[in-house]
């Protein structure tokens, strides 16, 4: 008896537990609204139903949010991806539109090879406002984000671009093994983030400088250098999540590609149990996160309901999560549930002292 | 801070210009911007141009006066571009609904303090970050937007119409609108309420540094709330004077404000760490974005996006003349 309970403790304790029974309570409402919704169906050699599509749609979200997690595990944020991936979706575009051959896999790989030689750029102007000038991360990227929007216009010359090149479709909408090929570039840049930061000391090492930058400085860590990468990967996972938004539609709208992206990534990050103030990451929870979010959006598309009012739900789910996560309101929350003292509560739910640098 | 220590004597010699630095440096531009505008354009130096600055720009001058009070005390408020749209939206449905225009006003005006009491109370109650209460703020107004109606909405109210046409002018044809007036009054207000009364001071010494001023025994969370209280407040008077400008209410309307708010408020000299910054220095960022439009639409070969460009690469160098002169930056 006693042991279940335990059992059960240690269940509801784990850092998943909330993001995966959200993700289940909603595929289980669209069931139960949608008989049809969890079918999956075999059509010319490719797999189509609602959770392909669920997948297939949040790869590029997941792409930004992982980046998204590293720079938010250092204590930054980075408000530029939206506008990082319009750049990009819009250099891809216009270079391919320019030759003649636009079905050329010379050309498709030139232009993403450009493309993400940009955002490379853009990611190094980032990194260095935040590592090495100083500037407070919010607002250092909310200068790209601001001026990124007319780059990307300025680049399109304020159209909308659209060309007929089957390579760069295929980025996203193209096949592999019946899967949409979208999944697989998503879930390799995953595992390349997860080895990179898991099987080696860098994920540690980021988190120490997300804990205490000057400290970890002082034990010999490079932060400045730690936190100047982060900003990197971060814009060359934005500019990929670019293509494949650019290319789900084959057009490069220099308005409209990515539009408060950041915001969802954002919040993909914090349901995953990632805390703004940094110092610990989780990507499987940022990838379960951005599930959430895209799942909600199909959800609200499915019920008929506009776009923009899926907001409303957005701003629900967001300040639930913040205030189960927060550590003043769970203190609360316990001590109305039970009279006995609540037990310790792991170190990472600690509030992160303000240390004066 | 070692290095303040260390510095602090000669810091206290040259303390005041220092503070001033960024807002003459606003001054500067703004200055040197018309004489651009002046020398190219004959038209430029029309005073209509000013005022149609003004006119353009009121609402965005009074949620930036807002926005100044959340960033003195070191916070941020995303959610304003979303309460100004949500406001047209709110006084567009009820006057169409045939509410009489003083109740409209009434509720319009409640809407959006309401909503920066409950985030500012999220925020210091359960001590979330201002960032993500506020973008979750923003979330919900725009969602309430497209709640109300999918389209815009036209107003024929009478009240809103006079609001709209009235002009308040001299014989040579020169003229404000009453939404100019009504800006003005904010900014004196605002300017007011932080450079003399109990809560202004409150407000510059929580963005200085928040343990001091609660080891001051000074009031942490009223005067955190009453900030976001304030921009509510500020944003519902901007959706409200967005709403005389346009005569209707879109739910896509002031999209992306935020940012030129924040902008401006930053431009004008308020550090975003809190604590140093004056409304007189948002009102000449207002001015400063307000002529770059003017001078992009006298130009006529550039296109619209310069505008954010522009706007962006002012942005990076005013925080990096913040940074140069050593005002603290974290």
């Amino acid at each position: 008896m006693n042991d279940t309970k335990g059992r059960y403790r240690t269940l509801i304790g784990h850092r998943l537990f909330w993001p995966v029974a959200v993700l289940v309570a909603m595929l289980a409402a669209n069931t139960i609204y949608r008989p049809g919704f969890l079918s999956i169906e075999l059509k010319d050699g490719h797999l189509y139903g609602s959770p392909i599509d669920i997948l297939r749609l949040s790869a590029p979200l997941i792409l930004v949010a992982l980046g998204m997690t590293l720079v938010i595990s250092t204590g930054g944020i980075d408000l530029s991806v939206g506008s990082v991936c319009a750049i990009s979706g819009a250099m891809a575009c216009m270079y391919i539109s320019k030759q003649p051959d636009q079905n050329s896999l010379a050309v498709v790989v030139t232009a993403l090879a450009m493309a993400l030689g940009v955002a490379l750029v853009l990611g190094v102007w980032n990194g260095v406002l935040v590592a090495v000038i100083g500037i407070q991360p919010i607002i250092a990227t909310l200068i790209l984000m601001v001026a990124g929007r007319g780059l990307a216009q300025l680049i399109t010359q304020g159209q909308i671009i659209t060309i007929n090149s089957g390579p760069f479709r295929s980025i996203g909408l193209g096949h592999l093994l019946t899967l949409p090929l979208a999944i697989f570039i998503a879930l390799a840049a995953a595992l390349l983030v997860a080895a990179f930061t898991r099987r080696t000391a860098l994920g540690m090492i980021i988190e120490s400088v997300g804990g205490n930058a000057e400290a970890s400085r002082l034990a010999g860590i490079r932060s400045g250098r730690v936190i100047f990468l982060a900003y990197v990967v971060s814009a060359v996972c934005a500019a990929v999540a670019g293509f494949m938004m650019t290319a789900n539609v084959s057009s490069a709208d220099g308005n409209a590609v990515g539009l408060w992206v950041e915001l969802d990534a954002i919040l993909a990050v914090v349901i995953g149990g990632t805390s703004l103030a940094g110092g610990r990451f989780f990507l499987s929870g940022t990838i379960l996160g951005a599930l959430i979010i895209q799942t909600l959006t199909t959800t609200v598309y499915a019920m008929n309901i506009s776009p923009q009012t899926s907001l409303l739900f957005k701003a629900v789910v967001v300040i639930a999560v913040c205030l189960i996560q927060a550590p003043a309101f769970r203190a609360k929350f316990s001590r109305r549930r039970r009279s006995a003292p609540p037990p310790p509560r792991p170190v990472a739910d600690k509030p992160k002292e303000q240390v004066p640098a | 801070m070692t290095t303040g220590s260390l510095t602090a004597p000669r810091r206290t010699r040259i303390r005041l210009p220092r503070r001033q630095v960024p807002v003459l440096a606003t001054l500067a531009l703004l200055l040197v911007m018309y004489g651009i505008g002046v020398s190219q354009y004959t038209a430029f130096s029309n005073v209509q141009v000013i005022f149609n600055v003004f006119i353009d720009n009121g609402f965005l001058l009074v949620v930036a006066v807002g926005m100044t009070f959340v960033i003195l005390t070191g916070g941020i408020d995303l959610s304003v571009g979303s309460v100004v749209a949500m406001t047209a939206m709110v006084s567009a449905d009820l006057l169409q609904k045939g509410l009489p225009a003083a109740l409209v006003l009434v509720i319009a005006l409640l809407i959006g303090p309401t909503l920066g009491l409950l985030m500012g109370c999220a925020i210091h109650f359960f001590d979330i970050q201002p960032f993500i209460v506020t973008l979750a703020g923003m979330f919900f107004a725009r969602g309430m937007c497209t709640f109300i109606s999918g389209s815009s909405i036209p107003i024929t109210d009478g009240f809103w119409t006079r609001m709209s046409q009235e002009r308040i002018g001299n014989s040579q044809g020169n003229f404000v609108s009453i939404s100019v007036l009504i800006a003005f009054a904010v900014v004196l207000v605002a300017a007011y309420v932080l450079a003399y009364t109990r809560l202004g001071r409150n407000v510059y010494a929580v963005g200085g540094n928040p343990q001091s001023a609660l080891l001051m025994g000074l009031p942490l969370g009223r005067t955190r709330i009453a900030v976001y209280t304030i921009s509510g407040l500020c944003s519902a008077i901007g959706g409200i004077l967005l709403s005389f400008y346009t005569l209707s209410g879109a739910p896509l309307i002031a999209v992306g404000m935020e940012l030129d708010v924040i902008a401006a408020v930053v431009i004008g000299g308020t550090v975003l760490t809190g604590g140093s910054g004056y409304v007189f220095g948002t009102v000449l960022g207002v001015l400063v974005l307000g002529v770059i439009q003017t001078l992009i639409t006298f130009d006529g070969s550039l296109n619209s996006w310069w505008t954010k460009i522009v706007i962006g690469g002012l942005l990076f160098a005013f925080i990096l003349l913040q940074r140069l002169i050593g005002i603290r930056y974290k």
